[in-house]
């Protein structure tokens, strides 16, 4: 056992009364901490392209200028990182990953999302149309930040934040759900954070 | 988001290897260059510790905590000598 | 290579504080007296972590600042934003239990024989190994010449002050201020670059052993100015401590 440090308190304090919108074992913050498993990556606005593939086919790519001339929609959310910290009440502007896959006559059952960087990150199709995912390049009132994914990042609100990959780049559609990044070094194929599915296996 | 490098996670791997690791040779598995641990790239703002190359950028190690065990996948090295 | 699940086997030991110094605004040096301490080698560092009411615990690595054959010391720098720095510059006390482990660190290191001239480069709080360099040195009766350059943001910050001021036979201690300066300031001003390390570094043909400890943008640019100036990259050490000014949870030392 550790002694406890006398004095010493985590940097956020829960207020009272939010409980219900916290999932278990998570704490409010008041920042936007930033997490990265690479180095920010800079990709001009000319040479991004989002694209829906499927294997070596591409279904449908758009260049940034199409992209904006999709329909977007301001989304709120709280989100819920499987470090621990939870940020209520976010503001982000971004077009539906239902949109962009009904452009692209999509047949299959999940996702690898792919971002430049490399990271990857898997999901159930079922989880990211409907009007519960989105590909975000706006944050409260500006454009998306690099730090915090920017110029566009996935939005999945209802799973650990993980999911939500920074600087993605495309959907690749896939018969088997085969694991991402995080997911393939021990954290949870699915990520509900409701139900604390954190670690594969909990 | 800056980096740190092999020096910070030297606590952290003596408990993955049982031994002092920063001076420990690598060599990515995907370029070849070889380098002292410490000198490793290594983001740890995340849900596990990411080291890579310094010179390629690849992913040579990554280490995630649950609880008191730390799983360490060693896949992007090539190889790993200690002095 | 494999992947594999092992226990922890580096063991936390709850130290005594001994005492409390103040070195300047926002640093303190904390002196230990950890119940289980194997000795320690200049340039290495200890984890620290921390334990709150409710179970919750933040780690962080910080520098040694003293020589082997001195009590263990660390020198902390209180962050803005900080969750563990603030504690220990602030609530900290003497009497009080920290829980660490270490000595940690293989590479970071300097001893006596390892020849020289000495190049040290030290950005902010980056000069706490250093200064264990330093204190080695000269408790070894080791005369192998040396430069120390430190950067700092103001006068004010510059920690070890009057100790880096006395005057040890053989070292050289210059300062660069990127901030602001005091009156009548003839140090050198601005960030570390090419330019200034030409003037104050060791040639390399004097066959010198760098080490350069500070943000990780600073040691990123001395490192490449040295190799610039002909320095072999295996002369150069290198401790990036992450970005400036952020949460501690981000630069840990």
């Amino acid at each position: 056992m550790s002694p406890v440090s006398r004095g010493f308190r985590r940097l956020y304090r829960d207020p009272a009364g939010q409980d219900s919108r916290l999932p278990p074992g998570q704490h409010l913050t008041e920042g936007f901490p930033v997490l990265s498993a690479g180095p920010t990556p800079h990709t001009p606005l000319e040479e991004w392209t989002f694209s829906i593939t499927q294997g070596s086919q591409t279904r449908k790519s758009w260049t940034w200028q199409e992209f904006q001339a999709l329909p977007a929609e301001t989304i709120t959310a709280d989100i819920h990182c499987v470090t621990r910290w939870s940020k209520l009440g976010t503001q982000w502007r971004g077009v539906s990953v239902g949109t962009l896959l009904g452009k692209a006559e999509y047949d299959a059952p999940y996702v690898m999302a792919f971002c430049d960087g490399g990271y990857t990150t898997n999901l159930p199709i079922e989880d990211i149309t409907g009007g519960r995912a989105w590909v975000a390049f706006g944050y409260d009132d500006g454009p998306l930040e690099a730090e915090h994914g920017g110029p566009a990042r996935l939005l999945v609100p209802h799973l650990y934040f993980w999911k939500s990959a920074k600087w993605v780049r495309g959907l690749d559609l896939r018969d088997t759900d085969e694991p991402g990044f995080w997911e393939s070094y021990g954290y949870h194929i699915y990520g509900d954070p409701w139900r604390e599915q954190r670690y594969a296996g909990d | 988001m800056d980096a740190v490098d092999g020096n910070a996670i030297g606590g952290m791997l003596i408990e993955v290897f049982g031994a002092e690791m920063t001076a420990a040779s690598s060599t990515c598995g995907t370029c070849g260059a070889s380098r002292p641990v410490a000198e490793l790239v290594v983001f740890r703002q995340a849900p596990g510790t990411v080291v890579r190359c310094r010179t390629c950028g690849s992913v040579l190690m990554v280490l995630v905590r649950r609880m008191d065990v730390i799983s360490v996948d060693l896949s992007g090295l090539a190889d790993l000598s200690p002095q | 290579m494999a992947r594999t699940a092992v226990r922890g086997r580096l063991i936390w030991q709850a130290a005594p504080v001994a005492s409390i110094t103040r070195e300047t605004t926002s640093v303190v040096t904390i002196e230990l007296d950890p119940p289980h301490w194997p000795g320690h080698r200049a340039g290495q560092h200890l984890d620290v972590r921390l334990t709150a009411e409710d179970g919750y615990t933040a780690e962080r690595e910080y520098s040694i600042a003293s020589a082997p054959s001195e009590p263990v010391t660390i020198t902390v720098e209180r962050l803005e934003d900080g969750e563990v720095s603030p504690y220990l510059t602030g609530e900290l006390r003497p009497g009080d239990l920290l829980e660490l482990r270490g000595p940690v660190g293989g590479y970071f290191v300097w001893e006596p024989g390892d020849g020289g001239p000495l190049m040290l480069l030290a950005g902010g709080s980056g000069i706490v190994p250093l200064r264990s360099i330093l204190r080695h040195r000269l408790r070894t009766g080791s005369g192998v010449p040396t430069r120390l350059l430190y950067s700092s943001r103001r006068w004010e910050d510059v920690i070890y002050r009057d100790e880096l001021g006395q005057d040890h036979d053989g070292v050289q201690v210059g300062y660069t201020l990127t901030r602001n300066q005091p009156a009548g300031w003839t140090g050198h001003t601005g960030r570390i670059d090419s330019a200034l390390l030409a003037e104050v570094a060791w040639p390399a043909e004097a066959n010198p052993l760098a080490y350069i400890c500070g943000p990780t943008s600073f040691v990123e640019t001395a490192a490449a100015a040295l190799v610039e100036l002909g320095y072999p990259p295996e002369r150069v050490k290198t401790e990036r401590f992450g970005g400036t000014g952020g949460t501690d949870g981000r630069s840990g030392r």
